[in-house]
């Protein structure tokens, strides 16, 4: 797993308060691992301040499960 | 229209001198103070640097990480405090109504640690807007109810009492009211408050409202005493499971005591300070009297707003004694805020609560820390300075009053069939 990935599972681990075998690339915030809209923007608030980039609010739509989430940081992270 | 007779069925007490009801039962007639320092922040810089803080408290026995996390403080309590009343009450919603089952809640200024820290990480930034999507939903006062209906599912009146000190009172008498309206059987109420932090001991430092006798915290919370030098902060939180007398017979609940009397009034004198002659007091009391179909020598019990502030603790005892005249000298006082501090929004809860074991246990809770009277105020008063008294308690009243000049009062007795 990349340090990314790793990275994003632990900060997901922590703010939704899930076990981290249910974290996988598939895993939809808000169907499989119990987030609501208001979690899912803290999360992206989150991914913000630890990887120190800006996730406009049209991108930041599109990301709804894990392997999302990892995908675009993974191509917006220097 | 009848009005329904409303009694209490349950307790739940979170507070600077014991964690459960038993525990601050323990406490207050055996005379002990919950302050110390402050431990919740550096207040080395700070005038007072001591409080009633709430001790040894686990959010995670009542909730889970992730809920906590999204919780104040002040609601972290309110839920624990609830807990415990609801299981003291043995309620089992699914096998009631919850249609009929209500949370009216007060606190007095809710989640100031949440404001704070929100703000001040905003202003450390460089002006760019990062508030935390759970900022406005952790900092509501009414979120409290709204988190306690949630967690039970209770679908009946969901609402917050604000006015100031006296907002848990205000609550009480607000789930009294509905109860005995028949708008709901049974109501989740009291109060909760936290703001042991920066904020909340700077801004009433700024007042000049708070104890500064830094050197010895436990005797700094002395209401009445000559040398009494402002209020010290408390925190911590009080339920009270508020039901019709029809349904907790139909359900064989056990019955602490029958609420009979609610009164508020304002003092339309001033935002912060009392009026000198106890005006609105006086007009609260003789409201929750007249409310109870009481005689004024009913009154066994008054456990009195007292802060131990040096203005406003010589209106109360003059309000008392304009109201019950002679009768004023055979009642015992006290003010438990001697021993919990000032839990602001959340005293009344907790204060009731005091008078309600008082009358379950006649027994009456002292005002500890007194070591001078007053030449201002009639040392003819019983102000159960020191030491609990035993006595026959059928009636007690409970006065709490708020910045803003809110007086509310709630009268509690024994309950007879």
């Amino acid at each position: 797993m990349s340090d990314i990935a790793s990275r994003v599972k632990a900060i997901i681990v922590e703010k939704l308060g899930v076990d981290e075998n249910e974290v996988t690339p598939e895993a939809s915030f808000t169907n499989d691992l119990g987030a609501d809209s208001l979690d899912t923007v803290e999360l992206i608030m989150e991914f913000e301040k630890e990887f120190n980039v800006a996730i406009p609010d049209d991108q930041a739509e599109n990301i709804s499960t894990v392997g999302q989430a990892i995908t675009y940081l993974e191509k917006n992270v220097n | 229209m009848e009005l329904k007779r409303v009694v209490v069925t349950g307790l739940g007490a979170l507070t600077p001198i014991g964690n459960s009801v038993p525990e601050y039962w323990e406490g207050l007639i055996n005379g002990v103070s919950g302050a110390a320092p402050i431990t919740h922040f550096d207040a080395s810089k700070f005038k007072t640097q001591f409080a009633c803080e709430v001790k040894g408290f686990d959010p995670h026995k009542y909730m889970d990480r992730k809920e906590a996390r999204k919780v104040d403080p002040f609601v972290q309590y309110a839920i624990a405090s609830t807990d415990e009343a609801v299981k003291d009450a043995n309620l089992d919603f699914e096998k009631l109504n919850r249609n009929r089952i209500g949370v009216i809640w007060g606190a007095g200024i809710g989640g100031l640690t949440t404001f704070t820290e929100e703000v001040a990480n905003y202003v450390k930034g460089d002006g760019t807007p990062r508030f935390n999507p759970f900022f406005i939903p952790k900092m509501l006062i009414d979120i409290a109810p709204g988190h306690i209906s949630m967690r039970y599912g209770l679908h009946g009146p969901n609402f917050s009492a604000v006015s100031a000190c006296a907002s848990a009172t205000n609550a009480m008498i607000d789930a009294f009211t509905y109860i005995r309206l028949g708008r709901a059987d049974v109501i989740i109420t009291g109060g909760s408050e936290a703001t042991v932090n920066e904020a909340g001991i700077g801004g009433f430092n700024a007042m000049h409202a708070l104890s500064t006798r830094n050197d010895d915290p436990s005797t700094a919370s002395r209401p009445f005493d000559k040398d009494r030098d402002g209020f010290v902060s408390g925190e911590g939180s009080g339920a009270i499971i508020l039901e019709s007398l029809e349904h907790a017979l139909a359900r064989g609940a056990k019955i602490y005591a029958e609420v009979v009397g609610g009164g508020m009034s304002a003092d339309a004198h001033h935002i912060t300070a009392s009026h000198p002659e106890g005006l609105g007091a006086k007009l609260s009391m003789e409201m929750a009297v007249k409310d109870a179909e009481l005689d004024f020598t009913d009154i066994d019990y008054i456990n009195l707003h007292g802060t131990s502030t040096p203005v406003g603790d010589l209106s109360e005892p003059k309000a008392i004694l304009g109201l019950f005249g002679e009768h004023a000298y055979k009642m015992n006082l006290s003010s438990t805020k001697s021993m919990t501090g000032h839990l602001l929004g959340a005293a009344g809860a907790v204060e009731t609560i005091a008078s309600i074991l008082a009358v379950q246990n006649d027994i009456v809770p002292p005002t500890i820390n007194h070591f001078t009277d007053d030449p201002e105020i009639d040392s003819k008063l019983n102000f159960t300075f020191n030491k609990a008294q035993k006595r026959v308690v059928n009636v007690a009243l409970s006065n709490t009053f708020g910045f803003g000049g809110h007086n509310a009062s709630i009268i509690v007795k024994k309950y007879k069939a």
